[in-house]
């Protein structure tokens, strides 16, 4: 079994993370992955995406041709990776921010206004956790478990509010998930 | 020990820092800031020394003053400053001297652009610096492999007296993998080993004799003597490459009808075309070379089997590894070439097309 997933969005939006927070919650379940990113110079003010592979297999390809989940954060992420996606494939999207979202009828689309949410959360960083928590909810990727672990041994003393509205993203992500 | 997810630039700096790795001198460049980066964090760790140089032509100077005193010493760049090192890199072959140079690829020529690419092939197999002189060169096709990469260039650098590159590309140094370290060598072993280096490093004279007195000279002025000196190399040469041909076989069979030819991350690709094939009933095989010198000319030779009806060669390229798999496979069977350049990779898809065309 082979996921390959793909982030995008505005520099700045956290999408990296979502993709390397997914990798390493990947490997510490003992799969193989890998995190390719986008660099250069359109890191910054423009899109960044990031191509993220788990599997049980070795991986071959790092780079992802045909996504089996798409993470968008802007409309120019869904104009770009959405007509690549599997058929049956998977489009998480933020409605704030891609106004047109997707006309292929072939995949399953979650849409939901990410940015409000988060905002309403507490902090509009959080988009990032919400997105992670959108995934854990709809696929069986990764355990909400090994991210709640990951993000404690590395955020509970430095900033455990912080620590407390991601895991709140996480798990507010988790029920949009499964709808 | 646990895995850890790293890019490759940081996963080669750590490697090589365990691997004993105490001196390293640079100049930044994207795509391998990481590395450079990450060794002025850890050498002061470590009490090692990193020292960015004004210039890659003075770290690479550096280098060779420091594997003249017989310690691990590495310096790393990207393909424009691969340049700029390359008539230290040609000085330090010539006194013979061990040292680890990383190259993370991008595009050329000349500033080209900050993407990955496998563009600097010739100058790293075929000379680049002046004269007649071999790199060690590997080709690391995973985070885990340019790992691991580092502590087996140090060993061959030492073993052969000889300078040994890295050859990666911008992809495998961004890109994050999980990793698993070897054992770091103790201090102890690392202050020991200028001394396995006696017959010819230069250290101080603890003990008032002249003994450690060497000269560490690239320059030859009587020609019969240089011819000596060169001859010389050239036997040590041929050892290399009866003793240090690498390379990985995937998926070749008597069934395959086409074998591929890829080195690095292009071969990465290439994996994952083979891999949808199969799915398909079609057969492909695949010769990696992991080191690109010495080449795998007979490996390649005795992979063709008896169904091949075409060799394909992929690369990030115009087609420059392309002349050694024309040497091995001598005009048995075609060979073909496709390639992106400009820092552009090629996706799977597009290598399943153009392996499909051959079926």
């Amino acid at each position: 079994m082979t996921t390959e997933l793909i982030c995008a969005g505005f520099g700045g939006q956290g999408v990296l993370t979502i993709g390397k927070f997914i990798a390493k919650a990947g490997m510490s379940e003992g799969k193989n992955v890998s995190w390719l990113p986008s660099y250069g110079p359109e890191m910054r003010g423009g899109t960044a995406n990031v191509s993220t592979v788990v599997s049980e297999e070795p991986i071959a390809s790092p780079i992802v041709s045909f996504p089996d989940v798409l993470v968008a954060l802007n409309q120019p992420s869904i104009d770009k990776f959405a007509p690549s996606i599997r058929p049956g494939g998977i489009l998480i999207y933020n409605t704030n921010m891609c106004p047109h979202g997707c006309k292929r009828d072939d995949i399953i689309k979650i849409a939901s206004p990410m940015s409000d949410i988060a905002l309403e959360i507490g902090n509009t960083m959080v988009l990032n956790m919400l997105a992670i928590g959108i995934i854990i909810g709809k696929t069986d990727l990764i355990r909400y478990e090994t991210m709640e672990e990951d993000l404690t041994s590395f955020m509970k003393a430095k900033n455990p509010e912080l620590l407390e509205l991601n895991l709140k993203a996480i798990k507010r992500g988790i029920e949009i998930g499964k709808g | 020990m646990a895995k850890i997810l790293m890019k490759g630039n940081e996963a080669v700096a750590e490697a090589a820092i365990r691997s004993g790795c105490r001196l390293y001198f640079a100049y930044p460049i994207t795509p391998q800031s990481e590395l450079i980066e990450y060794m002025a964090r850890m050498m002061p760790k470590v009490n090692g020394t990193f020292l960015q140089a004004e210039s890659e032509v003075s770290a690479i100077n550096m280098v060779y003053g420091a594997a003249g005193c017989g310690k691990r010493v590495m310096t790393s760049s990207s393909s424009p400053g691969i340049s700029l090192k390359m008539e230290g890199i040609s000085y330090i072959a010539g006194a013979q001297l061990p040292a680890v140079i990383v190259n993370v690829q991008r595009g050329g020529p000349g500033l080209g652009d900050i993407q990955p690419a496998q563009g600097d092939y010739y100058q790293a197999t075929k000379g680049g610096g002046h004269g007649d002189y071999r790199l060690i060169v590997m080709a690391p096709a995973s985070v885990q492999e340019f790992a691991d990469m580092a502590s087996d260039a140090f060993d061959l650098a030492d073993k052969y007296r000889n300078p040994v590159m890295i050859l990666a590309d911008g992809m495998l140094g961004q890109m994050m993998e999980p990793v698993e370290f070897k054992e770091a060598l103790t201090d102890a072993e690392i202050e020991e080993m200028p001394k396995q280096h006696d017959s010819w490093c230069i250290r101080p004279n603890e003990d008032g004799d002249k003994k450690h007195h060497h000269e560490i000279n690239s320059l030859e002025i009587d020609p019969v003597v240089l011819e000596q000196h060169v001859n010389n190399l050239y036997k040590k040469y041929a050892e290399i490459e009866k003793n240090e041909i690498s390379y990985e076989s995937y998926d070749v069979s008597d069934d395959n009808e086409v074998l591929c030819v890829a080195w690095g991350t292009a071969s990465r690709i290439v994996k994952s075309a083979i891999n949808e094939l199969k799915k398909d009933g079609k057969s492909v095989g695949m010769i990696r070379p992991i080191n690109v010198w010495p080449y795998p000319y007979e490996a390649i030779a005795e992979a063709i089997g008896p169904n091949v009806k075409k060799v394909y060669v992929f690369e990030l390229n115009t087609g420059q590894m392309l002349d050694d798999v024309k040497i091995a496979v001598a005009g048995k069977v075609p060979v073909e070439f496709w390639g992106k350049v400009g820092g552009v990779v090629f996706t799977p898809a597009e290598i399943k097309e153009k392996l499909e065309a051959c079926f």
